[in-house]
């Protein structure tokens, strides 16, 4: 099995005290993990590229693992959760689809089996590309406090033949959320929506 | 932390760097950097003033925390940082000198307090711009600028910031130097560090 090759690892932590409103007592905090990696299938078709996902499983869990660490070590914290990829000129964006599963299994897992669909987005792009990744509730999609997005980049990547993996963490809603909607108090949480 | 402070934060990320590979060759141990920034109200926006010593102050306080919190992410001791460099971007309504008070007067003595040393000068830049703006943070070695391999930049951009009532302030801290450095010059190992250059 092809080892994951990674070039390189960012974390970056946001804390937001307020927007223009009232300060927060508690900051929300968001947090971005991302790892550039060489695209193994980079310069040509493949048509069989699934065996992949299982070996970014331990990147994924290592990466998600960092990401409650930058909360503060506490999974319990984190409420909102996101992913996506920027897959490099020399690949195509189904490669970057090959981190849906990855992903949204090492954030579960992590986060001790998290209900919602993770959301997610992807594109192909330059280096210094930036991605908008989205974010909702962990355990309702439709908590509507808690939809955001959260830029992410890195400036010399991906290269042509690498992919830029993200997933993102966050610990509440946005900071002066009041927009009305289904709030995280009233979450059943059966369906992973509501 | 926001109560006590003379500047009004709404807003602080930090990034941490971790390169593993270059040219497919394995960096061991990896080099790492990080960068904390700030983002304040601009006490001075639309309006001239002589005066800018509430910047200064501010420069002051923001010099301890980014330093701590870059310090922090890269999981180091104070004394273990490498490099170091620091950078502003002013929003449209303020003026490039409100980079400099908050830059230059003040900020470096905690910086070098919390580092433990760094006799050599903090490298820097800044410039005006809107939300979103890039700013490229020079890096030199902390203790003696001349150092090679330690001659770096860290980008840093935040896709909501500086609003134009706004100013971006970011401390970089490394524990190392570039990856694969190798265009010779003085070594860390060489450095006399009385000078601040050599």
């Amino acid at each position: 099995m092809p080892e994951v090759v990674v070039r390189k690892k960012v974390i970056c932590v946001e804390e937001i005290f307020h927007e223009g409103g009232p300060v927060a007592e508690i900051p929300l905090r968001r947090a971005a993990a991302v790892a550039v990696i060489r695209n193994p299938f980079a310069g040509a078709y493949v048509a069989n590229i699934e065996w992949f996902m299982d070996d970014l499983k331990p990147l994924g869990l290592e990466m998600a693992r960092k990401l409650v660490e930058a909360l503060g070590g506490d999974a319990e914290v984190v409420e909102g959760y996101g992913k996506g990829a920027i897959v490099g000129s020399a690949g195509e964006v189904e490669h970057g689809a090959l981190w849906h599963v990855p992903g949204g299994y090492a954030m579960r897992e992590v986060l001790g089996g998290a209900k919602a669909i993770v959301a997610s987005t992807k594109k192909v792009g330059g280096p210094g590309a930036r991605l908008d990744v989205p974010i909702t509730h962990i355990n309702a999609s439709y908590v509507r406090s808690h939809f955001d997005a959260m830029e992410i980049g890195v400036n010399d990547a991906p290269r042509a033949d690498e992919i830029l993996l993200a997933l993102v963490m966050t610990t509440g809603a946005r900071v002066h959320a009041r927009v009305g909607g289904l709030k995280a108090s009233e979450i059943k949480g059966d369906d992973g929506l509501r | 932390m926001t109560t006590n402070m003379k500047a009004k934060i709404r807003k602080i990320a930090t990034f941490v760097e971790e390169t593993q590979r270059e040219m497919d060759r394995p960096i061991s141990p990896p080099t790492r950097r990080a960068a904390a920034v700030a983002v304040i109200e601009n006490p001075y926006a639309g309006k001239y003033a002589e005066d800018l010593s509430e910047l200064m102050a501010i420069g002051e306080e923001l010099g301890e925390l980014l330093t701590a919190r870059a310090v922090a992410a890269l999981g180091i001791l104070g004394p273990s940082a490498e490099s170091y460099g620091k950078a502003a971007a002013v929003g449209e309504n303020g003026e490039l000198e409100h980079a400099a008070a908050i830059l230059h007067p003040k900020l470096g003595t905690p910086v070098r307090r919390v580092l433990g040393k760094g006799a050599a000068l903090i490298p820097s830049s800044k410039k005006r711009g809107g939300m979103g703006v890039v700013l490229d943070i020079p890096l030199g070695h902390k203790d003696a600028a001349f150092v090679r391999s330690h001659f770096d930049g860290m980008e840093v951009r935040m896709n909501d910031a500086p609003r134009a009532n706004e100013i971006m302030v970011a401390i970089a801290v490394t524990d190392s130097g570039r990856p694969l450095a190798r265009v010779g010059g003085l070594t860390k190992e060489q450095i006399k560090g009385e000078d601040g250059l050599h």
